[in-house]
């Protein structure tokens, strides 16, 4: 009997959080991701999540707060956006290098100045480099069920790196949509109880953490964990299929395509808007245009191969970044072209930059970048929905 | 005094040698002290009434209590502060410029 | 109040949990640290941030503590300490011990905040704010903490302004203005005083926090053997008190008849050696006011 209840992305998170059984919450309310902090509050203070809330005074202690308690192998969850992501944003390669697994769900939100409180992935971006595992979700069940799949990635002791899980501010995070509840015995045993690195610090085994290493050190201990990062991509590779059997649904990896593989034109894209691009490449397709899309749901570490393959096919590819580095172009563009390169693969690209603060990104504003894709003509860097002459 | 073994610094051959994380067991001594002093603390053992003061104000740690309550110092990690010297009422310690 | 026997040299834990660090000899916090750790045994997960205690502890591969122990980052010593207990007593521990440590920023500066938090959320931990009046390991900087006159590289004694101009934050009583369980003043001149206070926190059921006044040598100009002297001398000027926070009611351990000379206390010290007759009454007279206060409101 499955269990369905009609949720924003926030609640979904929650829930998610719920049947993952953290030990620890410590989190600060920021919007637009207040809602899931006080679901999660209000299953701590009815009885039904049995966890330590910790009602840190700062984004920097909330995710100070998760570095002590992972630090000693509790499962440990927190959660902020914005300009909290930011005033933490000194910890999280604390976390990341410590390689302590916490799971962080992040509502994508825009940066100051000027303040704007809706969504786009300036705040995620910025932090591109933490060392974080950096997921992004496209509606509120992947939200739910990443971060069950989230915590058993981030505990396997072969990866033991902390989950950055990208919501889209409002969009996502204040949206309702029916999600199924999966059963809390079948995330038992999906999930089971954390098995405590030998790293961490322990009665049995007295460790010191967060060392200093000098230049003759340093830099080894930061190359093994650059290249221990890339062992993610088999491990969600096989969480994915497990999830498949234990719940009836994946999410395909780190890469997901649709109706790419004849495309001649594709849309790389990251969180909620490819939902909109799938409706605007049905329409499209409709109208006999061989139009597709690559969802991209991981930034960090960054897919190499798996991009490569899915959009090698196509003759242009437009990336649609809700960021902008300044003074040079949206940053998975960046990644992209990278990639390519990488490969030795010559691919005409666009970086279609849109939806900074919340700035609507229409199924209109999506039929013109295939459109411009299909032409070939226009700039490289292009300014989707603007309000004015450049 | 010590009690523990000193640790040998390791040694990397491949990244699989570095450890996890930036963790390192606790209690792993590689190094010793004893190049910092310029002066070092001497016991007149006769003028030693065991009152344990030394050994309370050593910032070190490097000052034991012998089984017959006489002040002994560990020279691998004695620093020569001289704390032990100003403090030693009966003056019993006599700071002394070591010859290297 | 305790019945237990109280600690002594003699009776105290004769191990050593810190051992082999790189701190400059003489050092009062080290001091602090070593027998504050033999209070609280080898169960006492620590917490440390950016400082001398840090940076000389902690320097791969030497490891100086017998502890578990982390470095925290520079301003969530408290946050870190209490993250830890929050994980402790969730994985099932009974009567997790973990102690933060940390000095004048993590403290009064860029850590108070965490600190204030922390207190606030009323979890059991212990915090000891080793005193040494600046920010020494980044090269003797005032810091919230420094005195009224001294010397430091950011505020010298100049051609214009001598030395410090601002009076030293008042962290015990700002942490007891949160209400805290247990908090206290000790300094490494009264080595008794300070561990039956770390016994005292030990056992307390609550936050509670023990500012450790913390001679340092380099930083403060003088010689290296005298850094427990300094600290006892310093409670017999009255510029620093042994007091405690205990059940809403502050109390003074010690009242001393008779002050020592503050002036010849700090001109032991080359980082006071600037000072004139004017700053030397403005030290007294606030010295004398807050005796005054404190001998009339507490007990």
């Amino acid at each position: 009997m499955k269990d369905f209840a009609f949720l924003n992305g926030n609640e979904a998170i929650a829930y998610g959080v719920k049947l993952s059984r953290p030990h620890v919450i410590a989190a600060y309310p920021i919007t637009p991701q207040t809602k899931a902090v006080e679901k999660l509050s209000a299953f701590v203070q009815d009885g039904e999540l049995d966890c330590k809330y910790m009602h840190v005074e700062s984004e920097h202690s909330a995710m100070a707060c998760s570095i002590g308690s992972s630090s000693v192998g509790a499962r440990t969850f927190t959660a902020t956006s914005s300009q909290g992501l930011l005033y933490m944003s000194e910890c999280l390669p604390y976390a990341s290098g410590a390689r302590l697994p916490i799971v962080m769900m992040n509502a994508n939100r825009s940066i100051a100045t000027p303040w704007n409180i809706y969504g786009d992935q300036m705040d995620s971006m910025h932090v591109l480099n933490s060392g974080w595992i950096q997921l992004y979700v496209e509606d509120a069940q992947e939200a739910l069920d990443m971060v069950i799949q989230s915590f058993k990635l981030a505990e396997n002791h072969e990866i033991l790196t902390p989950v950055m899980i990208n919501v889209d501010g409002f969009v996502l995070t204040h949206t309702y949509e029916k999600v199924e509840i999966p059963p809390q015995d079948q995330v038992d045993a999906f999930l089971p109880e954390i098995k405590a690195a030998p790293h961490l610090m322990s009665d049995e085994n007295k460790m010191s953490m967060c060392i200093s290493a000098g230049n003759q050190h340093y830099m080894e201990f930061k190359i093994k964990q650059h290249r221990d990062m890339f062992k993610v991509f088999d491990e969600l590779e096989k969480i994915d299929a497990d999830f498949l059997k234990s719940f009836g649904r994946n999410y395909g990896g780190a890469v997901e395509g649709y109706r790419n593989e004849d495309a001649e034109v594709l849309l790389v894209t990251t969180g909620s808007v490819t939902g909109t691009v799938r409706a605007v490449v049905d329409s499209m397709r409709d109208e006999g245009k061989k139009v597709g899309v690559i969802k991209l749901r991981i930034l960090r570490p960054f897919p190499v191969d798996e991009i490569c393959r899915n959009i090698s096919q196509a003759r242009a590819v437009g990336i649609l970044d809700k960021n902008i580095s300044f003074g040079y172009e949206g940053t998975v563009f960046t990644n992209v072209n990278s990639a390519l390169q990488q490969k030795g693969l010559t691919i005409s690209t666009t970086n279609f930059i849109g939806g900074l603060g919340g700035k609507d990104i229409t199924k209109v504003n999506i039929r013109n970048m295939f459109e411009n894709l299909l032409s070939g003509e226009g700039e490289t860097v292009q300014y989707s929905n603007m309000g004015c002459a450049l | 005094m010590k009690d523990f073994e000193m640790s040998s610094r390791p040694e990397w051959r491949s990244l699989s040698d570095i450890p996890m994380g930036s963790s390192c067991p606790s209690f792993h001594i590689t190094d010793i002290n004893a190049g910092w002093r310029v002066f070092k603390p001497v016991v007149h053992i006769e003028k030693c009434i065991g009152c344990y003061r030394c050994y309370y104000v050593c910032p070190d740690g490097a000052i034991h209590m012998t089984s017959g309550k006489k002040a002994q110092m560990d020279f691998d990690f004695c620093k020569g502060c001289g704390i032990c010297a100003h403090e030693c009422k009966p003056k019993a310690i006599e700071m002394i410029k070591e010859e290297k | 109040m305790s019945t237990a026997a109280k600690l002594n040299i003699r009776n105290l834990d004769s191990n050593e949990y810190f051992y082999g660090h790189k701190a400059c000899g003489g050092c009062g916090e080290s001091l602090a640290l070593r027998l504050a750790l033999k209070v609280l045994g080898d169960d006492a997960y620590l917490s440390l941030p950016a400082g001398c205690m840090a940076a000389v502890s902690f320097i791969y591969p030497n490891m100086a503590f017998k502890n578990n122990a982390i470095i925290t980052p520079f301003a969530s010593t408290a946050a870190v300490t209490t993250g830890i207990a929050a994980g402790l007593e969730a994985l099932g521990k009974e009567k997790p011990l973990s102690v933060g440590f940390a000095g004048d920023g993590g403290t009064a500066d860029i850590g108070i905040q965490s600190l204030s938090g922390a207190i606030d959320r009323g979890e059991k931990f212990i915090y000891i704010c080793t005193d040494n009046e600046a920010y020494m390991n980044t090269g003797i900087q005032k810091s919230g903490l420094t005195p009224f006159g001294a010397s430091t590289t950011t505020t010298p004694s100049g051609k214009v302004i001598h030395g410090n101009i601002n009076e030293k934050k008042n962290m015990f009583e700002i942490v007891a203005a949160h209400g805290i369980k247990y908090a206290a003043t000790a300094s490494i001149g009264y080595l008794d005083d300070f561990i039956n206070k770390v016994q005292k926190a030990k056992d307390c059921d609550g936050p509670s926090y023990i500012h450790v006044y913390s001679p340092c040598p380099t930083g403060w100009g003088h010689g290296a053997e005298l850094s427990v002297d300094l600290g006892k001398e310093v409670v017999d000027t009255g510029l620093w008190y042994l007091a405690e926070y205990e059940e809403g009611e502050f109390k003074l351990n010690r009242k001393p008849k008779e002050f020592k000379s503050i002036h010849d206390h700090l001109v032991r010290q080359a980082r006071f050696r600037h000072i004139g007759e004017d700053e030397l009454k403005v030290i007294e007279e606030t010295r004398d006011a807050k005796w005054a206060k404190m001998l009339k409101n507490w007990n």
